[in-house]
């Protein structure tokens, strides 16, 4: 077996030390080290978003970066996307439009959504697909998920307007 | 869009809906699926798999691999039992042979596809069992491997059962061998048989039109995200947990329990949430595997596959071969038809043809037809369920058939189908007679349907229709449902939830008790916990799981009203159940919520708890008609689909927006199976596409919204008109496709799927015939 490296990061807020191989991704890190299951492997290669992350604000497939690159990022998974006394307003739009069956694409389609809708609220139907064109869902046909995605946008959009 | 075609009661839950209850844990990553299961001292098992499509095993060297540090067992099928097989141990109705089932599982003598498994490894981490996996050295004799269904049915072909039994009646699986005394050689053709109605001769002579078209599909797989992982822990006292996901828990036990020649009550099998099966993850392939790890090592073993095992190592659905002949009057009558369905089975029998064979013409009132079915096995993967197994297929011939039937007598397709639709009393061309069906009333939403009236504009656009049928399933299933003291209902069922039953099940228990849908709190069972319940397929649990939760809510609310009249002192036939009120008939004085009566169970008697088993008969068949707008790319022959309306006649959407689910999610699988999936195979059978990026399944960015609409028929065979609706939708969207593809280029497509390549050589060999006409 291979010698172990010793790993700083941040995960959802949380200051992170952990031991990984250079081998592992950071997708084996995060479910296989650190036991945070939420985020999925599909395909472990790049090609179904089920394992999406957002390292240091970019959506990143987590199968295709190595656990050892997660040194000094801050890293959101699907565990950190609820605020501590509800969920975020793309879990809720979800929950709402259906826009899940068997859920195992789900964590990741809500991650890339968050990594859109954190930007640009406003989305329209055809930037949010181009946008969640690399997240495979196989069971809804995408139409309740595009849906979640623009409503859980103007629920966002009016949020930060009346925020500010 | 919900139409509703006959006077319905009003219902106060059943129709609504609710959040669904495993929601909240799917949103926020909390729920547990088949990988997610990590226990202490666990191994990581890896299965080798066979790199030649045809051979035969001549030994397994294990020893090297035994020798890397970090390995702790290596298996192959020489541990475990092997059932013989033979016809005569099948009995009537054998689900399967346990001995193909368990060479499925890890192959004996012979491997039989690209990615058969051959061995697995159990060792400290999933990078050595890979390795290890490298260390173990097989030598096989290759053997010529036989790729598709006609060169199987060859004379000389290459045999892959030497012993293997064509069977002849539709009913019973295929897949015997024959017994050594039998001098009878082997076939490839598993099971071949015919369905015949009428006088053929006489149909035909009466046509004004006849068509004759053959038709090519290849394999494509069920596509679930979630790959296959297994957990297994073999106790001291010889009890085996498996932790797994599956359509059945109940199935993975019994089936294990045959491959490893143990009693079912030795395992249980705690069944994880499941992302995704369409009827691919009915089979055992890891669950004997990581139980046989765990008893050689004493410690529980996780097996996973990779994405590429998956499309190496799990079903597929049949490739075939199809040919069908319909001749119809001027007036758009159907006088007779005839088809030929091969199948490919994969390595082992057991295609879908007899479903395919007996949907294939479900949607039609035929008086004078046949349909011969043939299974045939070939050198690639077994292949397993596949969402309304077989007729997709069958309805992509016969649809393009009718669409050109109906084009040639220059009739409208709706009205062509009307003219011929199945309806109460129709005798199916392969015997059974239909109950009330909502066929006719989806055909005339879609007539009535802005999508039909709407003009389509532009070059190479054009719009196609098709219809399908699946006849839905039953079985038997079990719930069992306690009384909370504080106005609940927890409720345990045996059907794993793949796409929102648990809220479809738990609906109908709280529509029965008056209760709101969240107040009935449901869960899947495992297999020491819950009654038998048959596999989540076939569209089968909203309706005999539903059953069995109306039942389990009938038992309690029986009983509470008992305890009522008990309280009250009264006979219980003076006390109903009202809006969630238990009140007396005619003491307006007496009554009780059902959270007060709750709350006074345990002091006045004890718990109550209803309970259900059921094997429900009244199963109502589902039809489905979808309107399809594309445009082709003359330059590249790629297709876009432009809008796209499924309408279906759903019996009673228990939770309409998961019924929409399960219809959209339907026809974008046929989108995918229409257009651009398929398994490429090399010359040796190897197949070259088994990644995501090369087997391309539909993304967002390759659809627009898929319109539904829910016409309701309720089906008198069950308790709130329930039909299943999760299958019918992937029935017509290929033959909808092809037919707006032949409307916007006048070029018919018969072969599958219809992806660039081939629409453009279909495109410029219709140029060329025009040319040189
Ligand atoms: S698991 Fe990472 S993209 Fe599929
Ligand atoms: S909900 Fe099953 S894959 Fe998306």
């Amino acid at each position: 077996m291979s010698k172990k490296i010793h790993v700083q990061t941040n995960i959802n807020g949380l200051d992170v030390d952990l031991l990984c191989e250079s081998r592992q991704s950071l997708l084996e890190v995060l479910r296989d080290v650190l036991n945070m299951t939420g985020t999925k492997e599909g395909c472990n290669d790049g090609n179904c978003g089920a394992c999406s992350v957002i390292v240091d604000g970019r959506l990143i497939d987590s199968c295709l970066m190595l656990g050892v690159e997660a040194e000094g990022k801050e890293i959101t998974t699907i565990e950190g996307v609820a605020y501590t006394h509800g969920l975020h307003p793309i879990q809720q739009s979800f929950l709402e439009n259906a826009a899940l069956q068997c859920g195992i694409c789900t964590p990741g389609f809500i991650v890339a959504a968050k990594a859109l809708l954190e930007n640009e609220p406003e989305a329209d139907e055809g930037r949010v697909r181009h946008w969640l064109a690399g997240n495979l869902c196989r069971c809804t046909g995408y139409d309740k998920i595009v849906r979640a995605v623009l409503d859980a946008g103007k629920t966002m959009a009016t949020q930060s307007k009346s925020e500010s | 869009m919900v139409s509703t075609a006959e006077n319905k009661t009003q219902y106060k839950v059943v129709g609504t809906r609710p959040i669904r209850h495993d929601g909240l844990e799917k949103v926020t990553g909390q729920a547990r699926y088949s990988a997610d299961i990590n226990l202490p001292g666990m191994l990581h098992g890896k299965v080798l798999r066979s790199p030649h499509a045809h051979a035969i095993i001549k030994s397994i060297d294990i020893s090297r691999a035994l020798a890397l540090p970090g390995v702790e067992s290596v298996i192959t099928s020489a541990d475990l039992p092997q059932p013989s097989g033979r016809v005569a141990d099948l009995g009537e109705g054998a689900m399967m042979n346990p001995k193909f089932l368990s060479n499925n599982v890890l192959a004996s003598d012979k491997v039989l596809y690209k990615g058969h498994a051959v061995a697995a490894v159990a060792a400290a981490d999933q990078h050595v069992a890979e390795e290890a996996l490298g260390r173990i050295d097989v030598e096989y004799e290759v053997l010529p491997p036989v790729l598709n269904a006609v060169d199987a049915m060859k004379e000389g072909a290459p045999i892959l059962h030497e012993r293997l039994y064509t069977a002849e009646n539709p009913f019973v699986r295929p897949g015997g061998l024959r017994d050594d005394s039998d001098p009878e050689g082997g076939s490839n053709v598993a099971s071949h048989f015919v369905f015949e109605l009428g006088d053929l001769e006489k149909g035909f002579a009466e046509a004004d039109v006849v068509v004759e078209r053959g038709f090519r599909t290849k394999a494509v797989h069920q596509g679930y995200i979630e790959p296959h992982s297994a957990t297994a822990m073999w106790n001291r006292d010889g009890h085996v947990t498996i932790w797994c996901s599956s359509q059945g828990q109940f199935a993975m036990r019994d089936q294990s329990a045959l491959i490893l020649d143990i009693s079912m009550s030795q395992i249980k099998v705690i069944p994880l949430e499941i992302g995704g099966g369409f009827g691919g993850k009915t089979l055992v392939y890891l669950e004997p595997v990581a139980a046989l790890l765990s008893k050689m090592t004493g410690r529980p073993v996780k097996v996973s596959m990779s994405r590429q095992e998956v499309f190496e190592g799990t079903g597929p659905t049949s490739g075939s071969f199809m040919k069908v002949k319909m001749g119809a009057t001027k007036d758009g009558r159907i006088t007779a038809t005839t088809a030929t369905l091969i199948y490919e089975a994969g390595a082992f029998p057991g295609s879908p043809i007899n479903p395919g064979v007996q949907c294939m013409f479900g949607p039609y009132d035929i008086a004078n037809g046949r349909v011969e079915g043939y299974d045939v096995v070939i050198n690639t993967q077994k292949t397993a369920a596949y969402r309304a197994p077989g007729a997709p297929a069958a309805a992509y011939a016969a649809e393009s058939v009718i669409d050109e039937l109906a084009e040639k007598l220059n009739i409208d397709p709706i009205d062509f189908r009307v003219r011929n639709a199945a309806k109460e009393g129709t005798r199916r061309l392969t015997g059974p007679v239909f109950p009330r069906i909502g066929y006719l009333e989806t055909l005339e939403a879609a007539k009535n349907h802005p999508h039909w009236s709407a003009p389509l504009e532009g070059p190479n656009r054009g719009r196609g229709i098709a219809t399908g049928f699946w006849f839905n399933g039953s079985g038997p299933s079990s719930a069992t449902a306690s009384v909370n003291q504080d106005g609940t209902v927890s409720l345990v069922e045996g059907s794993p939830d793949i796409g929102g039953t648990r809220a479809a099940v738990a609906m109908q228990m709280a529509e029965v008790l008056g209760l709101p849908a969240e107040d009935v709190h449901p869960s899947v069972g495992d297999t020491d916990s819950i009654g038998f319940t048959s596999t989540t397929g076939g569209s089968s649990v909203a309706f005999k799981t539903g059953w069995a939760s109306y039942e389990a809510a009938q038992d309690i609310k029986r009983q509470m009203i008992e305890r009522a009249a008990y309280i009250w002192d009264v006979s219980a036939e003076d006390v109903d159940l009202t809006d969630g009120v238990f009140h007396h008939k005619s003491d307006p004085e007496l009554r009780f919520t059902f959270k007060e009566l709750a709350g006074l169970l345990l002091e006045t008697g004890g718990p109550i708890v209803g309970s259900a088993a059921v094997n429900p008969g009244g199963v109502g068949g589902a039809f489905a008609i979808h309107i399809a707008d594309v445009e082709v790319d003359p330059e590249t022959g790629k297709t876009e689909v432009l809008r796209y309306t499924a309408l279906q006649d759903v019996g009673k959407a228990v939770h309409p927006s998961y019924v929409e689910g399960q219809i959209q999610g339907g026809a974008v699988q046929g989108i995918g199976w229409a257009l651009n999936e398929e398994y490429f195979f090399d010359d040796e059978g190897c197949m070259t596409n088994s990644s995501f990026l090369d087997y391309r399944m539909p993304t967002s960015l390759d659809l627009p919204m898929i319109d539904t609409v829910m016409v309701e028929v309720p089906n008198p065979g069950h308790p709130f008109g329930v039909r299943g609706v999760g299958e019918v939708p992937i029935v017509p969207p290929m033959a909808a496709i092809a037919n707006a593809i032949k409307a916007a280029t006048g070029v018919r497509m018969t072969n599958l799927p219809m992806s660039p390549g081939e629409v453009l050589k279909a495109l410029w060999d219709s140029e060329e015939s025009k040319n040189s006409d």
